[in-house]
């Protein structure tokens, strides 16, 4: 085979899916761009450059998957592919420990040092720099989110979405086919209602709390850190629907199913993240 | 594969030799590729047209400084300059830079037959040119380029105009290219080596990519996040930078220096890489100390993680803060020390030579080292506080940065192309490339050690009337250097294209695989049949 080496690891033909990827994170750049400064073309490049890059996602993981049930992939490009999935879960993890950072930095420097007596005296009279807080320099109130609610059930929901997953692993590990795409489904329903309750807490902090995104340190770490968890849950939830597809179509055996275990990886990280969150976000 | 095993029976180097490998034709070799000498090709040509364009932004710098008074461009104008010729020589020129030599040379070295992710590998490279567009559309924005250094300082940053988004985008993309890229690098060093390549027999080029592709993957996040948090509160209400809603614009500057300081070794470490490559090779001599290397280098990668608030002395730290960031600073000094000592103990009693490489790479050990020794200077708080944003800081991470970096990689292009193209360079032309260059950088850079030390502030367009000549000294050689570059440019299309035809291994010390087990130029698949490593 032309495109094997003799090791027999797996060297692509080449493939238009990267330059097509390239196009559209330029549209969406410059789409981005427009878009923030209320330029009128920003929407319509970030809509091409979203189609763009939806064809991708779907032309390349296609290909992937084909070339995964074509039995072209052996034991060494198994390995590739975990070895890539967790530096890229690793390199989420870095993304995800700026945002605790910052959320640190305001809560025992920045916020503590603004109500600190200097400040009191010269800056900003009357700033209590008591946790929740939205800053000196922000009048309006807004109530804070209560961990005992919602966000404990969502706890539950996420913890018991992975006893689910893991449940669907054993099953394509003993072929078992229905216990395999019973317990894809009820992961995705897990996710899926969590992902229902976080849009119901928003419009509710949003409409009832007053707690918006300009609601100071508060507001700001509360809706980056839940927001971008919000994103990879929904990112989440979409290969999971992906892997579900798949393993009604057949895919998958006992030996081979990187596919499955990369999305279960990424699920139990985004997981754990939701764990810190449900700590320092609501509890703490 | 015939051709893969052995380079002895190769009495003929005409390119033909490996017809099975069915290498593409035309754009689609270029636009598709999945083969990792063509995608490195592509990163080298790209940065030297980013080295070229930022290039001429230093010029536009130089011209400005040429003489006190506002002479040729509108302050913001050189505000902006000062911007995107740092973005773009750290992201644009330097970086791809030593990716293009990691995609050429890792599955050379490590005798794989390709890079682990093809596809994703030209993917990395093809997120370069939106980026590239990005940047250098930010200069045509309403209110040009966004003037607020490459550091991209809040309360600046989330103040300045639509450029600055452009740019934020352009960062993110390239992010992007950097993370893909580290991962491929690594997952190829970690699962794609010959048997018998264990991790402590690789090339040192090897090492110092598979620990700077981990300082990728761990910071490059980091600025996406930083960079994220700017266009929120430019844009979308938050507070992160701005003290009324309980942020700080020091925020960023920790955020960003927990990115920027490991940057500085991403940089520098493929630059340790290929000195430790070309050094052996012309001292015919094997690298001194090997593993001292390995775990020196690994050393500094850990301790750039420790180290990012020297950037901000004078920022506003407690005293207790200063004094710890000051020590760990002080402490990359050993293991820097411990590669430099090296180096010189590999050349000691060598049976050396001269070549356009060598001379390179010595300008390198010199060179950075002295900017190792300003670097050492500026760690000492109190005198920080004395030299910080003055021309000192300029002049010091310029030797860094151009006489480490980028002569590092000036060397490993002499080094390489034969092997690469098949062909030899002119090795009197290389001489000279290098002597102009010696000369002309030293030229622009050492004098603004003295205009630091007397006072002048960076990233301002004028200046008092006592820095007048050391300023004219500086542009003339900064100009001088750029000229000389068009000489680089001019010796690599001759070789290309009218250089003689190189033997399989043209320097007889050099002894990593693609020396020893492959022809000149190296056939379009290198290792289809893996080697056996002794």
């Amino acid at each position: 085979m032309s495109n094997q080496s003799a090791g027999g690891y797996y060297l692509p033909q080449p493939s238009h899916w990267p330059i097509v990827a390239s196009i559209a994170l330029g549209f969406l750049g410059f789409g981005a761009s427009f878009s923030v400064n209320s330029m009128g073309l920003g929407y319509v490049l970030l809509g091409i450059g979203f189609m763009i890059l939806f064809f991708m996602f779907a032309g390349w993981f296609t290909a992937v998957a084909h070339e995964s049930e074509g039995g072209n992939y052996n034991k060494q490009v198994d390995a590739s592919f975990r070895w890539g999935m967790g530096w890229f879960i690793f390199s989420e993890v870095m993304f995800f420990a700026v945002f605790f950072g910052v959320l640190f930095y305001m809560r025992t420097i920045s916020i503590p040092d603004l109500g600190s007596l200097e400040h009191q005296q010269l800056l900003w009279p009357g700033f209590k720099a008591d946790w929740p807080v939205a800053g000196p320099g922000i009048k309006d109130t807004f109530s804070p989110m209560a961990a005992w609610g919602i966000p404990a059930l969502n706890t539950a929901l996420l913890l018991t979405s992975g006893v689910t997953l893991t449940w669907a692993h054993w099953a394509l590990l003993k072929n078992n086919r229905m216990q395999l795409i019973w317990g894809l489904a009820l992961t995705i329903a897990l996710g899926m209602i969590f992902l229902g309750f976080q849009v119901y807490e928003y419009s509710h902090a949003m409409s009832e709390m007053n707690l918006k995104l300009s609601m100071g340190a508060y507001g700001a770490t509360f809706y980056m850190l839940t927001g971008f968890h919000g994103f990879h849950v929904t990112v989440g939830t979409i290969m999971l629907w992906v892997i579900l597809f798949r393993s009604v179509a057949g895919h998958f055996n006992e030996h081979s199913h990187f596919g499955f275990e990369g999305v279960a990886w990424y699920w139990h990280f985004v997981d754990v993240v939701w764990l810190f969150l449900f700590v320092v976000v609501y509890w703490l | 594969m015939e051709a893969v095993n052995t380079h002895a029976d190769h009495g003929h180097h005409d390119r033909g030799h490996d017809d099975h490998d069915h290498k593409p034709t035309g754009l689609k070799r270029w636009l598709m590729s999945t083969n990792h000498k063509d995608i490195g090709t592509m990163y080298l040509w790209f940065s030297f047209f980013m080295f070229i364009v930022g290039g001429i932004m230093a010029l536009v710098i130089r011209s400005e400084l040429f003489q006190p008074g506002l002479q040729i461009v509108k302050p913001e104008f050189f505000n902006s300059m000062t911007t995107y010729h740092g973005l773009i020589m750290v992201f644009g020129a330097i970086m791809p830079a030593f990716v293009g030599f990691a995609n050429w040379l890792i599955p050379m070295q490590i005798g794989a037959a390709d890079m682990a992710f093809p596809r994703m590998n030209n993917l990395s490279f093809w997120l370069l040119p939106p980026a590239a567009f990005l940047l250098i559309g930010a200069q045509f924005a309403p209110g040009g380029g966004a003037g607020v250094g490459w550091t991209l300082y809040a309360p600046l940053s989330t103040q300045a105009g639509p450029a600055m988004d452009l740019t934020i985008f352009a960062i993110h993309i390239l992010g992007m290219s950097s993370i893909m890229g580290s991962i491929n690098i690594i997952t190829t060093l970690l699962n794609m080596r010959a048997p018998g390549m264990a991790l402590m027999k690789m090339p040192m080029f090897c090492w110092t990519w598979l620990i700077t592709a981990y300082l990728l993957v761990a910071v490059m996040p980091v600025l996406a996040g930083a960079v994220t948090m700017t266009l929120t509160d430019r844009h979308f209400g938050t507070h992160f930078f701005n003290a009324a809603g309980g942020g700080d614009p020091v925020l960023y500057q920790h955020i960003f220096w927990f990115f920027g300081h490991p940057e500085v070794y991403i940089i520098a470490i493929p630059a340790f890489g290929v000195v430790s490559q070309v050094i052996p090779a012309f001292s015919r001599k094997p690298l001194f100390g090997y593993a001292s290397m390995v775990y020196a280098t690994a050393s500094i990668a850990i301790l750039s993680f420790m180290v990012w608030a020297h950037h901000m002395y004078t920022a506003g730290m407690p005293v207790q803060a200063q004094l710890y960031f000051m020590y760990a600073t002080v402490l990359i000094a050993v293991p820097t020390g411990v590669k430099v000592f090296n180096w010189v103990a590999t050349m000691w009693r060598g049976s050396l030579t001269f070549e356009t490489p060598m001379l390179f790479a010595i300008g390198f050990l010199f060179l950075f080292t002295l900017g190792g020794f300003t670097g050492l200077v500026l760690s000492i708080t109190p005198v920080d506080v004395q030299l910080h944003d003055t021309y000192y800081v300029v002049a010091h991470f310029h030797y860094v940065m151009v006489a480490g970096a980028l002569f590092s990689a000036f060397a490993g292009i002499y080094f390489w192309l034969p092997k690469w193209t098949g062909r030899m360079y002119d090795e009197k032309l290389g001489r000279i490339h290098f002597w102009l260059s010696l000369v002309f950088f030293n030229l622009t850079f050492f004098v603004q050690h003295f205009l630091g030390l007397a006072g002048m502030p960076r990233r301002i367009p004028d200046y008092a009337l006592q820095f007048a000549e050391f300023n004219a000294i500086s542009s003339v050689g900064a100009f001088g250097f750029g000229f000389s570059q068009l000489l680089f440019l001019y010796i690599v299309i001759k070789t290309i294209t009218s250089g003689e035809k190189a033997p399989d291994r043209p320097w007889e010390g050099a002894d990593s695989l693609e020396w020893t087990h492959l022809p000149s130029p190296a056939p379009f698949h290198s290792f289809v049949e893996p080697p056996v490593i002794k």
